[in-house]
């Protein structure tokens, strides 16, 4: 019955016309019988309509493929149109009939004998749509065949069908040599057959990114260049996407090839349009600025851009992804054409959010008026996204050109005057921005915006309005009470919120620091105890602490001035940029991503540089880069300062002895907290030294060298404790490596945060370090190399990063080194330049290795020369050391200093003291010698200084023996091998620049040592 | 390259699904169904989809959405120019391009689609060498197709296909020869508030119909070439002789196409042929609002401004406009709070006006938006950017042609805001 409704109901709809939804109305189930009779039948036109009918149901998605083997019956006729419906059904069905696919075989290839071309053409076409394995073994013959057919219809459809194989089974694409046909065709006198060819090798090459499918010559160039003037709109395509991938021998065949492409500006088809910009984008790099043909160029890429934006909504947007990455590279192409990127108000909205960004990003004095204009009548249109984003580009027009933020100010607050409730809160985020680009100037609308204080609702409006009160907070009279009414409600803030509101409760307090103790003492036990959110606790704490040790330091840091905000934030990386411009008109392009980054089956893409600014990625390649970065690079001195910080906020973690971990101090700390808020702290603050005493100033900003050892030291041994359980498990014998430090911040390296150790693993020399992706875009292509150093130490392979580090990804990366690299000889003897590559730019640091990592494992000497040499080394040349707090017997420091290949020779007690005799050597075969001497009854044993008995190591001590070095100095493992690293550099400085065998012997003990030179 | 394609209808059903290489299933246009339902209007679904494993293209035109669907790198421009191709060819061989229309030729559909793409590259999209390979319906060949059982699939290779002409068939015949050229110009314009033009800028096209026996070579020269800097081609022109010359010199294809568009933008003194006074204003705290518009012709070298509608979005708000045209009729749609005026053609001694009332709900408070005002109008025999046609020339065949040139201007996006 109800089968009957729904016929009536098809039938009323198509009212039996005499048109192909007829054929809709057969596709009931006990209809498939009757289709199969009438596929069956002995008339002609029977059997065409009943495969017309088959084919109906399929394009509509209901499952007709048990008819298939009818339908293959039909398959072998002299009716085309009947031909090409069985065909059609077919490719759709035969991968779940396999074995039924088979019977089409012959027919097949026999069609691809037919005299007709158009049948051949058909046939090659058909089978290889057919994915089934046993059919494709039928088709490499008749492909061979077609691939060389005499008329050109057929090759250039064999071409494609030879990707579609590839795509099936690339073995047998490979085997058969198709690969070298599909090449030849790209010299084909017909266009057709070479643009067809060249797609089909893109597309193959695809899969394949490291194969030299589509080697392009110059001979290979012209032929297609050629071709491009005569093939298809989609041809030209194709052409052109290769050609980009081209790169010029010289700005002579770069100029030619864009004088060849520059016509096709002026096709109606826009891919081929943005095509042809793609190609001539890329190329124009390598064009001299001051050529004629330069500016000309420059000016015939405006009008075709212009004309892209006159299309269909759709390609109006891919047109306006693409002009934003054009504008940010050229901006001089479209600067005069600003009015053609002005929204109309029946735009698609994301037609609309795209003219927005670019008028931005060509906003300029000339033009900020109009713009302005424009931006302040969007700002009151209809849909909020869009108002939104127009009162965002109001205040980054104030940020980009100076001369109208006054304008672009007073238009923001009219806005406010509106009242609309997300017009006020972007654009108070808006002017927060302001704000910190143009400090001390438009202070005086801050009363305006406090009225609209009970209107935010959204985060980070919220959050903007926090930061200026707190930043402002001397100039706000209530501004205390402004901050404890967003407090109430602290725990329902997003953590955006809380964060700001914490900052600027601190930045209040040390402003008006008698009015708002208790705010800050509550915003800070909030933050600390109620809250479970690390980020917010390690503020809290941070604050904490500051304000509790050294209120005048707090003050620094807190108040301290902000680095200025600048237009260029929102602009996409150069480097990514220069990938994207090769990229242009493809999806990459639409999502402003680089290519590798998405889109399934690109299995490897190689990455594209604009020639022109090739030689920055190869500079790391060259020898000299490395010393002219090391010139350019200090040993990075924001290290320690960092550092301390972190050693600040693990010694609050680890000085209270719990084992709990992570709960915060009980409330006895908080009291203690609170009280040394009060005491100390405080008391400096309001003895009016508000400007912070000099004394007070250097004490903060002390020179790393001077930083107490103090607090360092718990952190160090606390990260040895770690270490230690590690390598008494997994390596007892293990050399010491010192923990990792961070050598390259992220801040200096484009978010690319690089901190490691070095370590002996095997007899090989490590480097260990851990990268961190800390930008916003992906990270690839991390090569390394190094300066000359001292003791020739060189990468042993490559930098292992395979895959892509996406941002706030950490890769642990060992480097295995060698000694056989350039011998230079380096100031402190054991620093190290590095230069580290990546997709966006070269980096450079520098970082010092423990000498102990140069000690081989032959390194122990007979003892007959043993003695023979040390009573051969002068007196001046012996230096003493003295080591603190080592608790170690010496048979413990003896087995322990093994691991490091520091063996011990022979060994004597000598009035209650162990003597230890010990030799090492060094890769460039120098020798050291050493005398360790351990006060077995007082493990503490304790001595003030280094006594030094030649000039030489006072020169060490105030060179290289650093503050920072001394926590690992007094720590268990690394304490001999720190101390060897000072004592010889001088001495050995002598020997490797003259790199002969000299020997060097040196001499160390507890309670002094000796070094000597022979 | 093009993997799939799905036509979609307003309601987001799949009405027709067409697969190139392997068969995508129809699930992965629920990414599409999502980005539809989050988009306030039908037009505002964003072109560019991204999934999992596909990228999902889609255009909309005539109330269908097209959506290709592609597994590699692709240039999304070139999907996108090839659906327009497909709904072109649509609309060519059946008239219209409706859901019914696919769907009563669902098979002839099937057969373009597989034509126009072969594995995802483009085959055939060429309208004439289409016609070859493919008959388009005819009330009549259906008749004689049912009757004779013929077929409405060409049984030879389309001539075109590998000549150096493509877009030409051979053995062209005609008893009547003759070359129509119709030069269209849209102005698409921004005016704000006190009259002043903001941008304005004209796109142009030359289409052509032309029924010439043989192989013609016909050069087509303007009296000031200087206008067209920025033009786009249809592939038969010779574009080497456009640079030298400025003149149009190519072999036609046969029957309508385009043979030119062109863009002459704002930096050159674009006319506005039309001006609005306008008067539209609410009152705080009052439930009325007042509603004055007045249309007059400004630069038309004297020609009638003719077909004039004037449409526009008013603020939410406003529940009814009761409002009094001096000539044409008005319509407000209380739903979506469109106001159209069609007022026809414009009288310069008596200007047409609409002036009336509109009333908002109570209480309610000012409209914040102010509404655009969206104009349409036509000017026949003229070129508003001055382009003008000095002679067209046939080369390469005997007879004489009979030779037609005809003007138009039209309003493309005219906004007036206010």
């Amino acid at each position: 019955m109800q089968e009957f409704a729904n016929q009536l109901c098809e039938n009323r709809q198509f009212g039996f016309k005499m048109t192909d939804s007829k054929y809709f109305t057969t596709t009931k189930k006990g209809e498939i019988f009757e289709l199969k009779a009438e596929l069956n039948s002995d008339k002609k036109e029977k059997k065409k309509e009943a495969v017309k009918k088959v084919i109906a149901s399929m394009t509509v998605g209901k499952d007709v493929s048990a008819l298939f083997p009818d339908v293959v019956n039909c398959m072998q006729t002299d009716n085309l149109e009947l031909k090409k419906l069985v065909y059609l059904y077919l490719m759709n069905y035969a991968k779940s009939q396999p074995d039924m696919a088979i019977m089409a075989v012959n027919t097949f290839v026999k069609d691809c004998e037919d005299p007709n071309p158009l049948i051949r053409a058909l046939a090659v076409r058909t089978m290889g749509c057919i994915r089934v394995d046993k059919i494709t073994e039928y088709l490499c013959e008749p492909l061979r065949k077609c691939l060389k057919d005499e008329d050109p219809y057929v090759r250039k459809t064999a071409a494609v069908c030879v990707a579609k194989l590839h795509d099936i089974n690339a073995q047998l694409v490979e085997d058969q040599g198709f690969l070298d046909t599909l090449k030849d065709l790209i010299s084909d006198s017909n266009p057709m057959v070479v643009a067809n060819a060249v797609a089909a090798l893109s597309e193959i090459a695809e899969s394949h990114p490291n194969s030299n499918l589509l080697d392009l010559n110059p001979q290979t160039i012209n032929k297609l260049l050629t071709a491009l003037n005569e093939c298809t709109e989609w041809g030209q395509i194709f052409i052109l996407d290769c050609l980009a991938n081209y790169t010029p021998r010289d700005d002579r065949e770069s100029q030619s090839i864009c004088e060849r492409v520059t016509p096709r500006l002026s096709h109606a088809n826009s891919a081929v349009v943005l095509s042809a910009v793609k190609v001539l984008m890329k190329f124009m790099e390598m064009l001299p600025k001051d050529l004629d043909y330069y500016g000309t160029l420059l000016k015939k890429l405006a009008p075709p851009l212009v004309t892209l934006l006159s299309a269909e909504p759709e390609l109006q947007y891919v047109a306006l992804r693409n002009i934003n990455l054009i504008v940010q590279r050229r901006p001089e192409i479209l600067k005069h054409e600003m009015k053609v990127f002005f929204v109309k108000y029946n735009d698609p909205i994301y037609v609309k959010l795209e003219k927005l960004d670019i008028m931005i990003r060509l906003a300029s004095q000339a033009n900020i008026a109009q713009v302005l204009a424009e931006l302040k009548e969007y700002a009151t249109e209809v849909d909020v996204d869009f108002v939104r984003k127009a009162v965002r580009a109001i205040g980054r027009c104030a940020i980009k050109v100076e001369q109208s933020a006054e304008r672009c100010v007073s238009t923001l607050l009219d806005l406010i005057q509106t009242k609309v409730n997300y017009v006020v809160q972007e654009a108070i985020v808006v002017i927060k921005d302001i704000f910190r680009k143009y400090p001390n100037k438009y202070e005086s609308v801050i009363g305006t915006l406090c009225e609209n204080l009970d209107s935010l609702d959204e985060p980070e409006a919220r959050a903007a309005m926090i930061w200026i009160v707190g930043e402002y907070a001397e100039r706000i009279d209530n501004a205390d009470e402004l901050l404890e009414s967003f407090l109430e409600g602290f725990h329902d803030e997003s953590t955006q919120v809380q964060l700001q509101l914490l900052t600027a409760i601190v930045k209040l307090f040390l402003k008006k620091p008698t009015e708002t103790q208790e705010l800050v003492q509550q915003v800070l036990s909030l933050a600390t105890q109620d809250s479970d959110n690390p980020d917010l606790r390690d503020r809290g704490y941070i604050y904490w602490r500051l304000l509790s040790t050294d209120p005048v330091a707090a003050k620094e840091v807190v108040l301290a001035e902000k680095p200025l905000i600048s237009e260029e934030t929102d602009l996409i990386e150069p480097t990514l940029l220069e990938e994207l411009i090769c990229h242009i008109g493809t999806l990459a392009s639409v999502y402003h991503k680089p290519p590798s980054a998405f889109v399934e089956g690109s299995r490897g893409v190689q990455h594209k540089r604009l020639a022109g600014s090739a030689g920055s990625g190869e500079s790391v390649e060259s020898p000299d880069a490395g010393s002219a970065a090391g010139a350019s690079e200090a040993p990075p001195a924001v290290i320690p300062s960092q550092g301390d910080l972190l050693g600040d906020l693990l010694n609050l973690d680890l000085t209270p002895p719990t084992t709990a971990g992570p709960p915060p101090p009980p409330s006895s700390g908080m009291q203690m907290g609170a009280m040394d808020l009060l005491g100390g702290g405080l008391d400096s603050l309001l003895g009016g030294d508000l400007g912070g005493s000099p004394a007070m100033g250097a004490g903060f900003a002390a020179p790393p060298a001077a930083m107490p050892a103090s607090f360092s030291a718990p952190v160090s041994s606390g990260l040895d404790d770690l270490f230690d359980l590690g390598g008494g498990v997994g390596m007892p014998m293990g050399a010491y490596s010192p923990p990792k430090t961070v050598w390259l911040p992220a801040m200096k390296a484009k978010g690319l945060e690089i901190s490691g150790t070095f370590a002996r693993r095997a007899g090989v020399i490590q480097m260990e370090m851990t990268l961190t992706n800390k930008a916003m875009s992906v990270m690839t292509d991390f090569a390394i190399q190094f300066n000359r150093n001292s003791f020739g130490l060189a990468p042993a392979g490559p930098l292992q990063v395979l895959s892509p580090l996406s941002p706030n990804q950490s890769i642990e990366v060992t480097l295995p080194l060698n000694t056989v690299g350039p011998v230079m000889k380096m100031d402190p003897l054991n620093n190290l330049q590095v230069a580290v590559k990546n997709n966006i730019d070269v980096f450079y640091f520098s970082c010092q290795y423990p000498i102990s990592m140069l000690f081989v494992e032959d390194g122990k000497m007979e003892r007959q020369v043993f003695l023979a040499t040390w009573k051969d080394i002068p007196n001046d040349n012996e230096s003493q050391f003295q080591i603190k707090d080592c608790h170690l017997s010496s048979d413990a420091s003896s087995s322990k200093l093994q691991g490091s290949n520091i063996f011990t020779i022979a060994k004597r007690t000598v009035e209650g003291q162990d003597m230890l005799y010990q030799s090492m050597k060094l890769t460039n075969g120098i020798w050291l010698l050493a005398e360790l001497r351990v006060q077995t009854g007082n493990p503490n044993y304790t001595s003030a200084t280094v006594s030094v008995p030649d000039g030489l190591c006072l020169a060490f001590q105030t060179d290289h023996l650093g503050a920072s070095l001394l926590p690992s100095l007094q720590s268990d493992h690394g304490f001999i091998c720190n101390s060897l690293c000072f004592l010889p550099f001088k001495l050995l400085s002598l020997s490797v620049t003259q790199l002969s065998c000299l020997k060097i012997q040196f001499h160390i003990c507890s309670l002094y040592s000796s070094h000597s030179l022979t | 390259m093009i993997h799939s394609l799905f036509l979609v209808n307003a309601s987001g059903d799949i009405f027709l699904e067409k697969h190139w290489k392997s068969v995508v299933s129809r699930s992965v246009c629920d990414y599409f169904f999502e980005a539809q339902e989050r988009a306030t209007e039908p037009e505002n679904v964003p072109p560019v989809i991204s999934t999992p494993h596909h990228y999902l293209i889609s255009v909309l035109r005539h109330r269908i959405y097209f959506v290709a669907v592609i597994q590699s790198e692709v240039p999304p421009l070139f999907v996108i120019e090839f659906l327009h191709r497909v709904v072109d060819t649509f609309q060519d061989y059946f008239g219209v391009c409706t859901e019914a229309a696919i769907k009563d030729n669902v098979v002839v559909v099937y057969e373009l689609l597989e034509e126009m793409l072969d594995n995802g590259f483009p085959l055939a999209t060429e309208s004439n060498i289409l016609k070859e390979l493919i008959k388009p319906p005819t009330i009549l060949r259906t008749m004689v197709n049912t009757i004779t059982g013929s077929t409405n699939v060409g049984e030879q290779l389309p001539t075109g296909q590998l000549s150096v002409v493509p877009w030409r068939r051979t053995g062209v015949k005609y008893t009547n020869n003759e070359a129509y050229f119709d030069v269209v110009e849209e102005i698409d314009a921004i005016i704000d508030k006190s009259g002043s033009t903001i941008t304005a800028e004209i796109q142009g096209v030359i289409d052509a119909c032309v029924k010439l026996t043989g192989m013609p070579d016909l050069t087509l020269s303007f009296m000031n070439p200087r206008l067209l800097d920025d033009v786009s081609f249809h592939p038969c022109v010779r574009f080497k002789r456009w640079e030298a010359e400025r003149i149009l010199s190519f072999i036609p294809p046969d029957g309508n196409f385009r043979l030119l568009s062109y863009h002459v933008s704002s930096q050159n003194l674009v006319a506005i042929p039309v001006y609005v006074k306008h008067n539209i204003t609410f009152r705080e705290g009052s439930s009325q609002g007042r509603f004055d518009l007045t249309l007059g012709p400004k630069q038309t070298m004297g020609k009638a401004v003719e077909s004039v509608l004037v449409s526009s979005q008013l603020p939410r708000g406003v529940l009814n406009a009761s409002l009094n045209p001096s000539q044409g009729t008005y319509t407000f749609d209380p739903v979506t709070k469109l106001l159209t005026w069609d007022v026809g053609k414009i009288n310069p001694q008596k200007l047409p006006s609409l002036k009336g009332t509109m009333s908002l709900q109570a209480g309610a408070s000012k409209p914040d938006e102010n509404p655009t005002i969206n104009i349409q109008f036509k000017i026949q025999q003229m070129a508003i950017s001055g382009l003008k046609v000095n002679r067209l020339d046939m080369y390469g065949e005997k007879y004489k042609p009979f030779k037609g040139i005809k003007y138009m201007t039209k309003a493309g996006k005219f906004q007036v805001r206010t």
